[in-house]
């Protein structure tokens, strides 16, 4: 990496419910296909296709259009081993990289403990959202989370200037750690200490920002507007995180009424949010990672898809060598796993890749263990 | 009436209540702690001491609840005497999960919330017999979707995964994937009628239907046991299971007496007060399922009055509570949604858990962003001294004497708040604060707000997000 060379951002979009991989990238010309999916179907005319055998949903066509310009990595039957088809098992697995056992720290904060291991900026990471996702969380990592970054500060209420003032630096004081005191207070303590320092600076980002881009009005995509304004304001922030609420693409039921309207929302704002970057000439430095907890099952249920396995995630960029990685899972009765997906990629290349590829992040100790990296970086 | 009493009984109105202004403390500390819990295990209509009729008349939608229906629980959560009730209903909201985002009728959640209340502290089978039948969640698990020739597992697996047993204890898998099959078979047919789109003509409440054609009359094999199963029969096998016992218990000790690890590790994760929890199971099988009988055992334990300040308040709580102590919305008036965007913004919404597994708890509602919204919320309300009950507060700490010294005022106020209690150093850090123009005379025009900011502090505090 050369010296003049901004240093590498990761954005993390996670799409809670499950959408259904089946319709979001979709074997379009695979008989099988419109067997298994007699109501959900979409016919092969709507679908954005990429070749002859796939393509995007067509509520897509934004992302479909990044792809065209080879900055989208579409990673096909991507899952994990021994799938389990409750939601928050399965998001946890992806939070913590941790199929086997259940562990409370996530890869990317320990990913963020290597980035600043003297945690010399309190903002190397930031969250937007209702809740840190486990996937930023390890000991000893400060992660700023934010609901809504016009209004982030301490004790705002309190008019006087002077006794503000004195008021924070007594909470200040009052949030040191004491030895002793446990983990769930250390925790606390650090957490106050680090919203304190860090709404002071994440304050400044939307009054120096301007665009000609204007988001959805949804609160994913004024996530990713404020994701866009913090890397505006180069505060040195590495790792931003966001997403949608559990649950939302959790289509049990009128699949084919809510898919179209998450997958416009989403890819509408992923647009808008290269735009804006590249309109601040900012586009480059940033590489996005758009996943799921699983897939869902191959045969409908009705209006809807069941827990299922095997899925497919997005890689989106500039610095991303787009295509199809993977292979995409056969749609063969005997080669499903249970009526589901047979992933064939493990999610934790996909991480490793971006970890070391991407972040120059050492991935072993990270994800505990070599994986198979793929080519998706330029 | 000792110091101890009311600390105990703050301590009781936190966990089984919202919290307390300290005049009620007394008032119930008079009665004595084991009628007080009685009280509180027994509501009636005449219990409650609140005006909804005054509620109604403002508050027009509460005729009929096609909406305000958040405003209506968070009226009663802040005005009714009958807190238990209050705080069961949200404790079962967080396990029996349906959300609003997806149901998109307040008339029906309107109607489950009801069913939760007379149902709350009675028999745990017919809690879920009823929740089975509750036309909210029948639509938002999707059981009205599960037909005899397509199943739809989504209500069958939560059932057993959310709902009653989890997925393990102890290590162990509690049930199959094949179980969670059979499981829905058994449902199938237990539907909904009247779940039709709010245009042209409005919401009405949607009805629980059972419908024998649709019904898989086949032989099913769940856990173990072989028969041809309706729903009944399967939560009949569900509340036998040592599962069940164990999952309901580590839910009440989470919710009342300390923060446990959350639900999806609960398979691995031992329980870390095991005489309690086999206190409670015990209770549970000597019962009959009787969840009034559950919290009669553990309110009285020693184990619950002796662990004090070990959970997290969540932001409903945070955010009536806040409210309780203040005195504010003791009646209604404009402006009510505002305290819905808060306790958005602080991570829990009612009517709306983010998903099926309900809100996680503990140190999970504190991050950067939440801690903030919190504490800016509790500050701006105690420290403002137009509200009754600051008002009080500062009224009892002016007729402590003319004069107060730097430690009278900070312990004053801790104990005014429910008898708080700080670390050492922070406590000497702010009876620093206090004292930093000496002795504090309260018959000045600025003792209200320099009381207030003492508060302020107090519950900017790590100590005061704790219960």
């Amino acid at each position: 990496m050369t010296t003049n060379k901004k240093d590498p951002v990761l954005v993390i979009l996670q799409m809670s419910g499950a959408y259904d991989a089946l319709n979001t990238f979709i074997p379009y010309s695979d008989p099988h296909y419109a067997d298994y999916r007699q109501v959900l179907r979409i016919p092969p005319e709507e679908v954005l296709a990429v070749d002859d055998k796939v393509g995007f949903h067509p509520a897509m066509a934004p992302i479909k259009n990044m792809y065209d310009q080879g900055k989208v990595a579409v990673l096909q039957g991507i899952g994990y081993p021994n799938p389990i088809r409750s939601h928050f098992r399965s998001m946890d697995i992806w939070h913590t990289a941790e199929p086997d056992k259940m562990i409370t720290d996530g890869w990317l904060g320990r990913a963020i403990r290597d980035l600043d291991p003297d945690k010399e900026n309190i903002l190397t990471a930031v969250n937007f959202g209702r809740g840190l996702p486990r996937a930023l969380a390890a000991p000893g990592v400060s992660v700023a989370s934010v609901g809504d970054l016009d209004s982030y500060g301490v004790l705002t209420g309190i008019e006087d200037k002077q006794d503000r003032t004195q008021a924070l630096d007594i909470f200040g004081r009052m949030y040191s750690p004491m030895i002793g005191s446990g983990a769930v207070n250390d925790y606390l303590s650090q957490t106050g200490l680090d919203a304190l320092k860090g709404a002071d600076i994440l304050s400044t980002a939307p009054k120096t920002y301007s665009s000609s881009v204007e988001y959805g009005g949804s609160p994913f995509a004024q996530w990713l507007k404020n994701i866009a304004q913090v890397h505006i304001a180069g505060f040195g922030t590495r790792v931003l995180y966001t997403g949608v609420n559990p649950g939302t693409f959790d289509t049990h039921a009128n699949e084919n009424i809510t898919m179209p309207k998450l997958w416009g929302d989403v890819s509408n704002a992923v647009s808008d949010f290269y735009e804006d970057l590249k309109e601040h000439h900012a586009n480059e430095e940033v590489v996005m990672l758009m996943f799921t907890e699983f897939g869902r099952r191959v045969q409908e249920n009705g209006s809807g898809t069941d827990h299922g396995s095997g899925s497919v995630a997005f890689v989106i960029g500039d610095s991303v060598k787009g295509g199809l990685y993977g292979e995409y899972p056969s749609l063969e009765p005997d080669k499903l796993d249970q009526g589901d997906l047979q992933w064939n990629n493990d999610f934790r290349g996909t991480y490793a890749t971006l970890l070391e590829k991407w972040m120059g992040v050492d991935a072993n100790p990270v994800l505990g263990g070599q994986f198979e990296q793929f080519d998706f970086i330029k | 009436m000792s110091d101890n009493d009311i600390a105990l009984m703050a301590h009781l109105m936190r966990r089984a209540g919202f919290g307390a202004q300290y005049s009620e403390l007394e008032e119930r500390a008079a009665k004595g702690y084991e009628a007080t819990v009685e009280e509180l295990l027994n509501p009636s209509e005449d219990t409650h001491r609140m005006d909804l009729d005054l509620g109604e008349r403002y508050f027009l939608e509460w005729n009929h609840f096609v909406r305000c229906v958040p405003e209506y629980i968070a009226f009663r959560m802040i005005n009714s005497y009958s807190q238990l009730e209050e705080k069961m209903v949200l404790f079962w909201h967080g396990i029996l999960c349906t959300a609003d985002s997806k149901t998109q009728s307040y008339v029906t959640s309107h109607q489950e919330w009801e069913m939760l209340r007379r149902c709350c502290m009675g028999n745990f089978k017919d809690l879920l017999i009823e929740i089975s039948k509750d036309p909210a969640m029948i639509y938002f698990l999707d059981n009205c979707l599960s037909h005899k020739e397509a199943i739809n597992e989504n209500y069958g697996r939560e059932l057993l995964e959310l709902f009653s047993m989890g997925v393990g204890m102890d290590g162990e898998f509690n049930y199959t994937e094949d179980d969670v099959k059979e499981c829905a078979r058994a449902f199938t047919g237990w539907s909904i009628a009247n779940n039709i789109p709010g245009q042209p003509y409005g919401r009405y409440p949607a009805q629980f239907v059972y419908n024998p054609g649709d019904h898989d009359e086949g032989e099913k094999t769940f856990l173990g046991h072989t028969g041809n199963f309706d729903g009944e029969d399967i939560i009949d096998i569900i509340v036998k299971q040592p599962a069940t016992a164990r999952f309901l218990s580590r839910h009440l000790y989470n919710f009342f007496v300390a923060d446990e690890a959350q639900v999806p590790a609960w398979m691995d994760t031992p329980v870390q007060d095991p005489e309690t929890i086999q206190m409670l199971e015990e209770e549970y099988f000597r019962s009959g399922y009787d969840i009034r009988s559950m919290l009669r055992v553990l309110l009285n334990s020693d184990a619950f009055k002796n662990t004090r300040f070990s959970r997290i308040k969540g932001p409903i709580e945070t955010v009536i509570g806040t409210l309780r102590l203040v005195g504010d919305w003791s009646y209604p008036k404009p402006g009510f949604e505002s305290i819905f965007e808060e306790m958005k913004h602080m991570g829990q919404e009612i009517l709306n858990p983010p998903s099926v597994e309900g809100w996680h708890t503990g140190k999970e509602w504190i991050d950067g962003g939440t801690l903030v919204r919190r504490i800016n919320f509790i500050a701006d309300y105690v420290g403002d001294v137009s509200y009754p009950g600051v008002q009080d507060l500062v009224q009892t700490l002016i007729a402590e004497g003319a004069t107060l010294t730097p430690k009278e005022l900070v312990d004053g106020c801790l104990r005014l708040l429910g008898h708080y209690e700080l670390s050492m150093e922070n406590y000497n850090m702010l009876v620093e604060h206090a004292g930093k123009n000496g002795d504090i005379s309260t018959n000045t025009k600025g003792f209200p707000g320099e009381a207030a900011q003492i508060l302020q502090m107090i519950v900017a505090t790590k100590e005061y997000l704790y219960a």
